[in-house]
């Protein structure tokens, strides 16, 4: 049931963000009762009067898991260079969440910057996780670039809209069968990650949809049980949809049949 | 010496990166550092003069999506 970027085994198909939680105490839980093994971190500027960065960092090293710094915030190639740099230095991963956003409204993914800096970063020695859109010919560039997984949206970050393009997502998942994917942004329901799983997606990456969520603690382990279900539908290998009806019932031998 | 500080204009007499995060109370490994929007790693913050007008941004962990 695992799936493995860059070589590093996961179990739990879902990576969860530290943001925007309550209490440092309730993060701390909505990632216990996830059972994620991959957390997003980001970076900020520190004043001399105000050291919480390192108290951030030592309460996320007591949870246990691995670390997924992102570029957040980043708008061109050279911020999102040189934040990865920054954040490879200060929490000694080269895995990267790769983030240059090209819109304000929509905070879609500029491609090119993005294709731009996947390739300078990939050549640096980086591990690179790119939040992209789903079109196949900017997939094919980042695999090119160097990148071994793939994270397209499911929409706009924080929306909590779910999959806004299913036949994209599905097609970029038949278009790239070895490649892991994992829808990152958008997901706002359990129902939203199960559906990304089922599509064949390896995980699902989500902030907002716990932290928000009344109850994060909650809501985390839903979400947990909800990315167990879509990937054991997807590998349990699901019927076609069709347009007509079916009958589920035999219709040999039905009661007053040709009557 | 006028440098900027995380987007704030300082006055300093730190020669190199490394004194200023020694006069900010910053740690080596506590903090990244940027000068100008590039990189500056930890190993090269000695021999990273300051100049004036330099954009110098210090950076630590925090919370993330």
């Amino acid at each position: 049931m695992s799936f493995k970027p860059y070589g590093v085994e996961i179990q739990s198909r879902l990576l969860l963000g530290t943001a925007l939680y309550p209490s440092p105490q309730i993060m701390l839980d909505a990632i216990d009762a996830s059972g994620t093994e991959v957390v997003t971190v980001s970076l900020r500027r520190e004043s001399s009067a105000d050291k919480s960065g390192q108290a951030f960092w030592s309460l996320i090293k007591s949870a246990n898991v691995r670390v997924l710094p992102n570029t957040a915030g980043c708008r061109t190639v050279k911020e999102a260079v040189n934040t990865a740099r920054m954040a490879r230095e200060l929490f000694d991963t080269n895995w990267i969440k790769l983030e240059v956003i090209g819109e304000d409204d929509t905070l879609q993914p500029d491609v090119f910057g993005l294709v731009e800096a996947a390739t300078i970063l990939s050549a640096d020695g980086f591990e690179v996780f790119p939040y992209t859109t789903e079109d196949l010919i900017v997939a094919d560039k980042l695999i090119n670039a160097g990148c071994e997984v793939l994270m397209p949206w499911g929409s706009p970050i924080g929306s909590g809209q779910g999959l806004n393009n299913p036949y994209g997502l599905r097609s970029l998942r038949a278009h790239f069968p070895d490649i892991p994917l994992v829808v990152d942004a958008g997901i706002g329901l359990p129902s939203h990650a199960c559906q990304a799983l089922e599509l064949g997606y390896d995980a699902v990456l989500l902030n907002t949809a716990v932290a928000r969520a009344g109850q994060p603690v909650q809501m985390a382990k839903a979400f947990a049980q909800a990315v167990d279900a879509g990937r054991a539908a997807y590998e349990a290998q699901p019927i076609e949809a069709r347009d007509m009806a079916s009958p589920s019932t035999p219709v040999i031998g039905t009661p007053f049949w040709n009557q | 010496m006028k440098i900027t500080l995380n987007g704030e204009p300082v006055e300093t007499a730190s020669v190199s990166l490394a004194e200023l995060l020694v006069t900010l109370d910053h740690k080596p490994g506590s903090v990244a550092t940027a000068v100008n929007g590039e990189f500056v790693a930890i190993a090269d913050r000695d021999e990273t003069k300051l100049n004036e007008n330099d954009s110098v941004d210090v950076i630590a962990p925090m919370a993330g999506g």
